[in-house]
């Protein structure tokens, strides 16, 4: 199974990939991990003319901790993140670092491609969601910061433009007595989960002082479901809480029935996944030490 | 447009002219003429494919073979040493980790990536890091056993030569 032909340009910057970009129109794509493109384009649902390959720029794969906040090169492949002390500070990153398909994908798919690509089954966008996240995209003239909720505009869209790409990750740390966890439920490893939950909440005893709620492949694009949160913000979180967020987060769900599951199963299995990970996320917050792997059928 | 690639495979310079279409895979069976990596899905979900990259488990199918230009590529044909099986190969011989043995090469190259990384794996730890590699056969038990003996073997030739030192 071969894409069709295409020309291929390697950059050797990032600013001579947007300037390929500009140079070569709306035919060029870029090439990142490729894990998604390549076989997009081997099943022609992808077609393009041009594709410039940022592998070969130095210096785009790296994991920073500065003023507050982790910076993610572009090109950072996913197992880096997993592997990574400085991302397991934040320890929602490596839940989503190490879930996502198998080591084969970690090792080359990488987090700017992820989010620039914009799947709406893609792990990283609906836990980066639950964090301040901003995306640093480069053009010809400038570089701006987005924030990510501005950054995914639609089920394969997003704010960037033609010649723009994503050239950095920012997420700020979440202040003390934090707790997060994502989990996903997937019919097997290297493919996209049926459903999964991001949960990032602050703790003061046993009163929950905030929280963020992210669903995700149930919608064109990871959901926030803010009626869930509203139902624990400021409340001690009881049975009946947990019981009203997962209700809220079943009503935000907009699912498309598919091969994964029907519409139901998908909203009935997010509600679940959802008191999961608000389960783990509290007891992290605890500062309790809680692996959590995602769940397979 | 074709492109000149160099590609270290086992440890030799292979050059040739391609296209940038050509996956990994395919310059491996068909430009190297090396056909122990299998062709399976082609989608990027089933493993068989699995080589190492720099030393880390990749799909071949899944890589542009000008992506690999400059690199390093290792195959399951560059495992052994002469007639000398590597550890994983004797611990799939011995356990006897395959039937019909399509998915072996794969699962043998993505086991190289997590006993590199993690020496001494328990089971659970090898079927995550395998979780990647699909057996139709689905004679999983027995290639989870000859990895743990493959895990073993290694681990003991570290500390012999450790204090051979």
């Amino acid at each position: 199974m071969y894409p069709r032909a295409f020309h291929y340009h390697r950059a050797s910057s990032l600013k001579e990939a947007v300037a390929m970009l500009s140079q070569l129109g709306d035919d060029a794509k870029l090439l990142a991990g490729g894990q998604s493109l390549i076989p997009l384009m081997k099943l022609r649902f992808a077609n393009p003319q041009h594709l410039v390959d940022l592998n070969f720029v130095p210096g785009t794969s790296y994991i920073k901790e500065e003023g507050g906040a982790l910076r993610f090169g572009a090109l950072t492949r996913h197992a880096e993140i997993e592997n990574s002390a400085t991302a397991a500070k934040i320890p929602i990153l490596h839940d989503c670092a190490a879930g996502i398909a198998d080591v084969q994908v970690r090792n080359r798919g990488t987090i700017g491609g992820s989010l620039a690509e914009a799947d709406p089954s893609g792990d990283w966008a609906v836990v980066l969601m639950t964090l301040s996240t901003e995306v640093c995209c480069l053009g010809a003239k400038k570089t701006r910061t987005v924030p990510l909720s501005d950054f995914i505009k639609d089920a394969y869209t997003t704010a960037l433009a033609h010649d723009e790409l994503v050239s950095e990750v920012v997420v700020k740390a979440p202040p003390k007595g934090s707790g997060g966890a994502y989990i996903a439920f997937k019919r097997s490893a290297p493919v996209y989960p049926t459903a999964s939950a991001a949960v990032q909440l602050i703790m003061d005893g046993d009163v929950c002082k905030d929280v963020v709620i992210a669903l995700g492949c149930v919608g064109l694009t990871a959901i926030k479901a803010k009626d869930a949160e509203a139902a624990l913000r400021g409340q001690r979180i009881t049975d009946k809480a947990l019981s009203a967020a997962m209700e809220a987060a079943r009503a935000a769900a907009d699912p498309q029935s598919d091969m994964r599951g029907s519409t139901d199963y998908k909203r009935a299995l997010v509600g679940a996944l959802v008191k999961r990970a608000i389960e783990v996320a509290m007891r992290r917050a605890h500062g309790e030490q809680v692996e959590v792997g995602h769940i397979y059928a | 447009m074709k492109k000149n690639v160099t590609i270290k495979v086992n440890g030799a310079d292979r050059r040739a002219a391609v296209e940038p279409r050509l996956l990994l895979v395919h310059f491996l069976r068909e430009v190297a003429g090396l056909t122990g990596t299998h062709v399976g899905c082609e989608t990027s979900l089933c493993g068989a494919c699995t080589v190492l990259l720099d030393g880390r488990a990749v799909k071949s199918c899944t890589v542009l073979a000008v992506q690999a230009d400059g690199r390093k590529v290792t195959t399951v044909e560059g495992l052994a040493d002469g007639d000398k099986l590597h550890p994983i190969q004797e611990g799939f011989w011995e356990e006897h980790g395959l039937q019909c043995g399509f998915c072996t090469p794969g699962m043998i190259m993505c086991s190289h990536d997590l006993l590199e990384h993690h020496p001494n794996p328990s089971d659970s730890e090898i079927r995550a890091g395998i979780n990647g590699n699909l057996c139709r056969c689905t004679g999983y038990q027995h290639i989870v056993a000859a990895v743990r003996n493959a895990s073993k073997k290694m681990s003991k030739r570290a500390t012999a030569r450790a204090g051979a030192r």
